[in-house]
Parts: C-alpha cells; structure tokens; sequence
C-alpha cells in the first residue's frame, strides 16, 4: 500500500470526513490505487518540461474595474439555513 | 532587551488594494455597507460561476513591485490554498503560491544608529480576503458578513532580516508610506486595510541557526506591532533561560493585557494543499506594460526626502516628517511656491503649528482649516516684516478659527509691526528711563540682561515692534 492508514486519517481530517473502522480500510486501499496509477508519471524525464499551471494554452483575460454587482441579499439568503439581521448564521465558532 | 541575545523578525504586511470592485468579482469594496449587502455569487462560492481578474489588481502589484525595486513575474499563476472555516466560503482562499506576482524586492529604512538599512522583500503576491465571523451579541451561533470576501489584497513578505521591534516598526511605517504615495491603498488601520503578521525568535549572539519562531497575529497599529514584539522577545528569552523550549505556535497580541498567547493548543498543522487553481489561467505581464507603469510611478518617499535636503535645504529630520505623506509634501511645496519666505520657515511651520492645529482638531491635511496658499500669505507677512514671527501664532489661530486670511486679520486686529524706528525708539527711550538700576547693571557689564529690556520693549507695544529693530536701537542706546 503506498499510504498508510495514518495518511489517510490525515488526508480525512483535512476535508472533515467521519469514516468508520471499514470506510478506512476500503479507502487506503482504493486511495493507494489513485496514487499508484499516478505515480507511473514519475518514470517520465521531466528535467526539460517546464512545469503546467493550465491544460489551456492561454492568458488570463482581465475585467476593468467596475462595479457591476447590485445587492441580492433578500434572494441569496433564501437558500440559507439561518439567518438574523443580514448575516448567515453558522453553529458557534470558538476562537 | 537583554544583552547577549540577537531579535529575528520578519514581517508580513497585509495590503488591501483600493479598486472599486473585488478581485474576481464585479461587487463593490466600499467599507461600512450593511451586511452581506456586496457578496455577490461569485464571493459566495456558489455553484458554476468563475472569478475573472480585476485588472486593476495587476496594475497595482505592478506598481508596488517598481517601487521596492523587486522582480515583476512575467508569469503568475493562481492556487488555492485550501481550509475550512465559515468566513470562507469555497472551502479555499485564492491566493498566489509557486509563482507569487512579485519577488525579490528591497526597502531601505533608518535604522537605531540612524544608518540606512536594506530589508529584503521575499516575495508580494495577490490574494482575496475572507469575511467576517461576528461572536458577539449571539448566543449559540456566530453571524457571517462575507461583504469583504473576495476584497483583493496584496500580502508582502519580508526577509527575515529585522533585529529589533523598532526596526519593524520603521519598515511597517516605510511600507505604509509607500502603498499611500503610490494610491495602491488607503492604508486605514482601524478598517483593517493595512494589517501585519511578525514572525519573531531569538538566538544568543553568534548562534549561526535561527530559533524557533512565533507568529503573532492581530497587529493593526504601529505601536502594537513595537509593543507585541517586545512582549515576545522577553517572553522567549524568559522561557530559553529557564531551561524551556520555544513552541512553534502562533499566538494572538492581547493590547488590554499587552500580552501575547496561543491561538488554541492543539491546532493541527497548516496543511493548505495549494495547487493552481484551475479556475484562472496564468496572468502574463508584458515588458511593454512594465515599462508603461514604470512612468506612472510617483516620486517616492526616499527620493523627495532627499530632493526636500537638496533644493529646499532644509533639516534631514524635517524633511523626513514632510515627505512621510504625499498629501503633507504636496501642502508643503505648494506653500513654498507661493511664498518668498524661506522653505525652512515653511517646514517648522507646516511640522509645528499647522500639524498641532490639524492633530488637536482630528483633520487630515486634506481638511485643514488653513490652506497652503492661505499659510503662504501668512509667511509672507513674516517675511516681509509685516509681522512677528510671534504675532504671526496669534494671526495663524485666527486664520484657523475661520476669520479670514492673514491680511484680514492682520488688520482687523491691528496687528501690523511697527517698523518706523522713531516710533520704537521712543519706547526704547522710555523704558531705558523707567529701569535705571538694570541699565546701570547692564552698562556695568551684565550683557543678559539684553533680554529684560527686550521683553519690556515688546510689552509695552503689545509684541508689535520689530524684534530686530528692537535689539539693535536698545544695544544702540544702552551703549551710548
């Protein structure tokens, strides 16, 4: 297996996923597959190959500085679970 | 700080640039808008939509890059650096990592010893800000303001190069100077526009190795930023000589407590796994465009302080004060050009009277109560004599108080010097006559007391004889 179980509890944490005892099992395996089937890219030489930002041979297109956004709130935050005096509402964070 | 032991600090600056819409969006930056009201479906991250550069942004790095003399990238490239919190919507911040828009950048600054001292710059690069998380007055929950999500910013690295928290206080005022001079940001403290990291550790002196180091957060003044680091300065040394060890931890600047603690003892590693955002294409620069900045650039900070010696003559002290904002310089020389009074005459007083009326008042130099050309008038009657420089602090608070310009003043209270020697000599003859013990003192050799006659002379006309005048016809009479 290229990643260990402690990897993977790493990679679960980082994205907030709660996996039981089998969940984990089945990812190492199948997450090790994923990495394994990239890793072939290593065998590639690369040393001339500059490295790729964008499959896209192209440049970023620029937007003037205008502000062309009106205000929304009432509609956007029907789609909110919690609201109160135009903020969304989150369970409390502790800082 | 305690002898023996060497400070390493490096900063980070946070810069909001000043554009009208966001980064990546078209919703406005406007500060003080209710909330939630300028977070459009791009800053909410909403499903299917794609952030499209502001170009203003480019041309601001660009700008800043040529003024710290660093490395405009011909290519930048987009990441995102992902981590969740409710502030951030997409679950990433896009930032700039691998290929960061600027690099390899330099400021000079004063340092202890008075001496100018390169700090290095790592690297600028461009950035959205998150939004606000609100705690208070909520029970179980926080509110989320995401009005400054997507607000672009410009985060500046330092080398680590700073050895004492005065020194990153200089550089941070340095830096402050030059994103204002260059309009790139309003550098408002209190709004947030303007923010620093200070990555701080210590080392005995020799020691080749760095020691571990903090990071401190939540610096939004000068004098926290000075203040915090000397908190952690001692606090190391303290924990290394009592045989501890300094935890690479960050912590939060408490300026009720002045004290600094940790964040939260258990935080997981940073793990942001940046990778380029597919979203954005590379950002290209051409050298064309470069060089078209490079004629837009101001006169900077360095350079007018040191045309502000040259073809003003004035003190080094006084010019760095002057030049410390480009709206305080440009009141200064639209002063001077209006004026035949000497440029320095026109610094000690835009320095002393001028900058205490706007520091007492609250006003911005834009605001003042006394325009340059308004000062000018004033100056001009110094220089030619209409007045005392004395009488001209009485005139200035008039002038400020709004009861015209100076010649209005000047003569609605009668404040005009009187120059006409026959006049002032007949003062001159009377208080001579009304202080026979001191005259006879004076003439016995009591050269001080040059300074009693003079004040009787100026209170008897109410401060308005000529001081000059004054001297020369009591030296004269007094000898005779």
């Amino acid at each position: 297996m290229s990643l260990s179980k402690e990897q993977v509890r790493h990679i679960a944490m980082l994205a907030r996923l709660k996996l039981t005892e089998e969940e984990y099992a089945e990812s190492v395996q199948k997450l090790s597959k994923i990495v394994d089937f990239v890793d072939q890219l290593s065998a590639a030489d690369t040393r001339d190959v500059l490295p790729m930002a964008h499959p896209l041979h192209a440049v970023q297109r620029l937007r003037p500085d205008v502000v062309t956004e009106t205000d929304e709130r009432d509609y956007l935050q029907e789609n909110a679970a919690a609201v109160a005096d135009g903020l969304y509402l989150v369970p409390k964070v502790i800082e | 700080m305690k002898a023996g032991w060497e400070v390493v600090i490096g900063l980070e600056i946070h810069a909001q640039l000043a554009t009208r819409s966001k980064i990546f969006s078209g919703a406005s930056t406007a500060y003080g808008a209710a909330p939630n009201t300028q977070a459009c479906l791009v800053d909410l991250g909403y499903p299917g939509v794609l952030p499209v550069l502001n170009e203003e942004v480019v041309h601001m790095a660009t700008m800043f890059g040529l003024a710290v003399n660093a490395t405009v990238a011909p290519r930048s490239v987009f990441a995102r650096k992902n981590y969740f919190y409710p502030d951030l919507p997409k679950g990433y911040q896009i930032s700039q990592f691998e290929l960061p828009i600027v690099e390899h950048g330099e400021l000079y600054i004063t340092d202890d010893e008075g001496r100018d001292k390169r700090i290095g710059i790592t690297r600028a690069h461009l950035e959205e800000d998150a939004g606000k998380s609100i705690h208070e007055g909520l029970e179980r929950s926080s509110g989320i303001d995401l009005n400054r999500a997507g607000t672009p910013l410009l985060e500046i690295v330092s080398e680590p190069d700073l050895r004492s928290a005065k020194e990153a206080v200089a550089y941070m005022r340095k830096m402050h100077s030059i994103v204002r001079y260059l309009r790139i940001s309003d550098g408002n403290m209190q709004e947030g526009s303007f923010r620093c990291d200070a990555n701080v550790s210590v080392r005995p002196v020799g020691q080749q190795e760095l020691g571990t180091r903090t990071e401190l957060k939540n610096l939004n003044s000068f004098r926290f930023v000075e203040r915090a680091i000397n908190f952690e300065i001692d606090r190391q040394i303290e924990v290394i000589e009592d045989g501890g060890e300094v935890v690479q931890e960050t912590r939060l600047y408490d300026s009720d407590k002045d004290e600094t603690r940790p964040m939260r003892s258990k935080e997981e590693s940073h793990d942001y796994r940046y990778f380029p955002d597919p979203d954005l294409l590379p950002v290209e620069i051409s050298p064309e465009y470069i060089e078209t900045a490079r004629q837009q650039l101001p006169e900077l900070p360095t350079a007018k302080k040191r045309r502000f010696t040259d073809q003003y003559d004035l003190k080094p002290d006084d010019a760095d004060l002057l030049t410390g904002s480009r709206p305080l310089a440009d009141y200064f020389e639209a002063a001077v050009a209006a004026t035949g009074a000497k440029p320095q005459l026109v610094a000690n007083w835009v320095i002393g009277d001028l900058s205490g009326a706007l520091n007492r008042d609250s006003l911005e130099i834009a605001d003042s109560k006394v325009s340059a050309t308004e000062l000018a008038g004033l100056l001009t009657r110094i220089h030619d004599n209409t007045i005392s420089g004395k009488i001209a602090k009485q005139v200035f608070e008039a002038m400020w108080a709004g009861e015209g310009d100076a010649d209005t003043v000047i003569d609605a209270k009668g404040l005009k010097q009187i120059t006409d020697s026959t006049a002032i000599e007949a003062v001159v003859d009377e208080v001579i006559a009304a202080n026979p013990g001191q005259v006879a003192e004076y003439r016995a050799g009591k050269e001080k007391l040059i300074g009693f006659f003079v004040g009787r002379v100026m209170q008897a006309t109410k401060g308005q004889a000529n001081p000059g005048q004054v001297n020369q016809i009591l030296k004269k009479k007094l000898h005779d």
